[in-house]
């Protein structure tokens, strides 16, 4: 394919210049775009996306720990709020860390799909003609033939050919000359590299509109369906309709926990029925780094607890016989938990709420009159609990956690203590007014959280493209090669070469291994050889010295 | 699965024999600089043919400062040794892969920082030179890990019994070890530059006899091309994981947002290295910058910030 390239058309200067106030507002728009999509400004941007992230680690992030930004702002009463309004605890979503982001792409979109089009012309293209002085180049030597000129260059086009350069012969100004090419997968690289964090950032907008997830401890035997108001807590994306939730139950059929000998937690496993809201549902087992994967939609046990269980006997008799809630737990080596049982409506007549606040122990122990876990295998179950009777504040309007009581209803004296004890399984506290609580055992819960993502796939396959365009980018070479020919001084032909690398390696190797293979394959054709032919090896071909 | 203790404790053992071996290195390579009067590459005659690999230089007769040099690396090559039987009798002891706490972690990076150096040196002759500024740094780091980060050998926690582990962990290790050797490269890239500019070549110090500032450039941009790969892989393969164990793949926790910065910084520093105005000097600083935030992601992360990757074994 000895092609030669059409000439290229020689630039138009441009017209006379009428500067209109449309034409330099257009130059000035130009200016701004070219230092965005400078290389130098791309650089500029990195670092400041690496910087803007900063923040966002070393302070508590809402998205992160709501309790922990909560307690940052209990800590610093003056600075949190001048933060807050900083977006300082929402850094990841916060309109200058977009904005920086958003620059960047601009910028790499603006530089790169310039070098798409030029790329893809390349690709088509010839090789360059050679450059003027070949002695020049960063890689050159000489070799000297008996062989006329052409046939000189079809030595060096067929061992161009062999090592897959694509090859085109000109009749240049100073003589024949040749131009090879090779390596363009590493601009292809390059290329699919940058376009992949494209595609990753599209697919990661798209997963965050579009997606949802929604978290809720489920005791063994309940379960829940995809429902917002279902959830403990739940967060979407913009556009997430929450009538179009998937329609589908989960019911905790029974948890375990297994430990190593030295209590280390081996596994969790939740042994679930999911299905339709009307369905049977089927069984499924999920663990860490199990979870259930259904399409679209994903089911997790991202923890796990336990939930002591107490039947409460009023003096009348009413009894409400194993209520129990989730106790958080505070210590995941002993799993030593707190919580409250919250009883706002004790039947007809009765004016009072009761709540029951306190900490479990899977396997207690007593030291000095306080109880501690000491295992966090339910071996020996036991709680310390206070007793609350008044107003809980429920329907006061003001939200709540739903595993302590509300310390202002205590402050004010709506709520008292009436009474504490710590109990055994089947052990009881009866409070002043008669009212029994009886200790019964202990339920495990685990926390389940729902994940819809339609945008992970795309990441996945964009990262994949990155990490391939990368490699290609990185690891390869483009080599161009140039030849010309001329009449030596004592007769025959002097062949002047020199190489162009783009790309890692030590480019002088391997343009002296090329040359001293050339040299070889011209003696080879040549009538009389054009050097000594003594000893065998090929003598060293004239490469020029370079940076050592 | 319980732990086998007398393993457990030869692998204590053979840590500290480790650190003793890399610090007899330290002085065999201070000796090297010493007595040796220039770097390698000047004082070796061209040709004999010995050398073979890149370069194709070997000393025709070793002078005595090449001397102390070869017996550093021996000392090196025997330590690096030891230093993967720590990890292996850890890894036979517990039952499971070596790396489940910030000790194992960190020790394993280091080994990865000895064996590229080890790789560099028999590649390139000149930087077998560097040899003292790479195994400083490597003894006060194993000391530094066995005062602070020491954990008993113990099983590995539920969340890490996954096939991602030896994934994930793994390549971050390399990638951190290679990271290691390249900044150290830049720091001296950075001193070589600054004793170069004073004029201070002939005085005799140490770093006259360190290798050019091309050389030092060049091995520390080819490390970081290497690791830079292997880095973005472990960080996708960390994502993954993090899809089936944590419930998203990814979710700003402080251990994803160091390692993304540090990402951008080894592209920023790639970039630099081919951009107008950044070459040379700022282009290294950012070299050394992104091992100062892998450092900082390990240590200030897993001991102080509290995040979902808080499996360091410290309390
Ligand atoms: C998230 C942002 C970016 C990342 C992570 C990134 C990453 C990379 C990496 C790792 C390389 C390889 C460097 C080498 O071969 O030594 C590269 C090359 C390149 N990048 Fe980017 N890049 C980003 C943004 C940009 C932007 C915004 C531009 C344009 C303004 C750009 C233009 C280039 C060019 C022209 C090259 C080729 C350099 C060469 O091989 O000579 N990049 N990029």
């Amino acid at each position: 394919m000895s092609t030669v390239a059409p000439p290229r058309p020689a630039a138009v200067p441009p017209p006379p210049a009428r500067p209109s106030l449309g034409a330099r507002a257009w130059g000035q728009w130009l200016r701004w775009w070219r230092r965005l999509t400078a290389m130098r400004t791309a650089i500029v941007l990195l670092f400041l996306l690496a910087l803007a992230a900063i923040p966002g680690s070393l302070l508590p992030q809402r998205s992160l720990n709501q309790n922990a930004v909560r307690q940052y702002f209990a800590d610093h009463a003056t600075l949190a709020p001048v933060l807050d309004r900083l977006y300082a605890f929402d850094v990841f979503s916060s309109p200058w860390f977009a904005a920086v982001y958003l620059l960047l792409f601009v910028s790499l979109i603006g530089c790169v799909v310039p070098r798409l089009a030029e790329h893809v012309r390349a690709l088509r293209a010839a090789p360059p003609p050679a450059p003027r002085r070949l002695p020049r180049l960063p890689d050159s030597g000489e070799l000297a033939t008996p062989l006329p000129g052409p046939a000189a260059l079809d030595v060096v086009e067929e061992e161009l050919r062999v090592r897959r350069f694509r090859v085109v012969r000109r009749d240049g100004v100073a003589g024949p000359e040749l131009s090879a090419e090779k390596g363009s997968w590493k601009e292809t690289g390059n290329l699919l590299f940058h376009l992949s964090l494209v595609a990753l950032l599209l697919g990661l907008a798209g997963g965050k509109l579009w997606g949802y997830e929604g978290s809720i401890l489920v005791t063994e035997g309940r379960g829940f369906c995809n429902a917002f108001q279902q959830y403990d807590t739940h967060s979407s994306g913009a556009l997430v309709d929450s009538e179009d939730l998937t329609p589908l139950c989960v019911d905790l059929v029974d948890f375990e926990a297994q430990y190593e000998e030295d209590l280390t937690a081996a596994s969790y496993t939740a042994d679930i029925r999911y299905g339709g809201p009307d369905e049977e549902g089927a069984p499924a087992t999920i663990g860490v780094n199990d979870p259930l994967r259904l399409d679209g939609d994903r089911v997790y046990v991202t923890g796990h607890g336990y939930a002591p269980r107490f039947t409460v006997t009023l003096p009348d008799g009413t009894a409400f016989t194993d209520v129990s809630a989730p106790f958080l737990p505070t210590e995941q080596a002993t799993m030593s938990s707190e919580g409250a049982l919250k009883l706002p409506d004790l039947g007809a007549g009765v004016e009072d709420q009761l709540a029951i606040e306190g900490f479990f122990a899977p396997t207690g122990l007593m030291q000095g009159g306080v109880l501690t876990s000491i295992d966090p295998r339910p071996l020996n179950p036991q709680v310390a609990i206070r007793a609350f009777e008044g107003y809980l504040g429920l329907d006061s309007g003001l939200p709540q956690s739903v595993y302590s009581l509300d310390a202002s209803q205590i402050e004010r004296g709506r709520l008292a203590q009436v009474g504490s004890a710590n109990l055994a399984v089947g052990e009881t506290l009866t409070l002043p007014d008669g009212t029994a609580i009886t200790f019964t055992g202990v339920d495990q819960f685990a926390a389940l959280q729902l994940s819809h993502d339609p945008g992970q796939v795309w990441v996945l396959g964009a990262s994949i493209a990155l990490l391939a365009g990368l490699l290609a980018l990185l690891l390869l070479r483009r080599e161009r090669f140039f030849a010309r020919v001329g009449p030596a001084p004592g007769g025959g032909t002097v062949l002047t070469v020199g190489s162009l690398t783009r790309g890692g390696g030590d480019s002088a190797t391997s343009f002296a291994e090329l040359t001293g293979r050339l040299r070889a394959a011209l003696d080879e054709r040549s009538p009389t050889p054009s050097a000594p032919p003594t000893g065998g090896a090929a003598p060293e071909p004239e490469v020029s010295p370079r940076d050592r | 699965m319980t732990v086998d203790p007398s393993l457990a404790e030869l692998s204590d053992t053979l840590f500290s024999i480790a650190v003793a071996l890399y610090s007899v290195a330290v002085v065999a390579f201070s000796a090297q600089l010493a007595f040796g009067r220039r770097p390698a590459r000047q004082l070796v005659a061209a040709g004999g043919g010995a050398g073979g690999g890149a370069g194709g230089t070997a000393p025709a007769a070793p002078a005595r400062g090449d001397r102390f040099g070869l017996a550093g690396l021996a000392v090196t090559v025997l330590g690096a040794a030891v230093h993967t039987g720590v990890l292996v009798t850890r890894g036979m002891a517990a039952d499971r892969l070596p790396w489940g706490n910030m000790y194992e972690f960190a020790t394993a990076v280091v080994l990865v920082g000895v064996v590229v150096y080890l790789v560099l040196a028999v590649r390139i002759p000149a930087v077998r030179d560097i040899g003292a500024f790479v195994l400083a740094p490597v003894v006060i780091s194993l000391v530094a890990i066995g005062l602070f980060l020491y954990t008993e050998t113990g099983p590995l926690v539920a969340a890490l019994r996954s096939s991602w582990l030896a994934v994930h962990v793994s390549t971050a290790i390399l990638g951190f070890g290679i990271f290691f050797v390249s900044g150290i490269a830049s720091v001296l890239y950075l001193l070589k530059l600054r004793s170069d500019a004073r004029g201070a070549d002939a005085d005799g110090s140490f770093l006259s006899r360190l290798p050019g500032a091309v050389t030092l450039d060049r091995v520390a941009h080819r490390t970081a091309v290497f690791g830079f790969p292997i880095w973005t892989f472990a960080v996708i393969a960390g994502a993954i994981w993090a899809e089936s164990a944590w419930g998203r793949y990814w979710g700003w926790d402080p251990k994803e947002t160091w390692a993304f910065i540090a990402w951008v910084v080894y592209a920023g520093y790639l970039h630099a290295r081919t951009t107008a105005g950044w070459r040379g000097r700022p282009a290294a600083w950012v070299n050394v910058i992104g091992l100062a935030v892998m450092v900082f992601n390990l240590l200030y992360v897993n001991m102080v910030s509290t995040g979902l990757h808080s499996y360091g074994g410290l309390d």
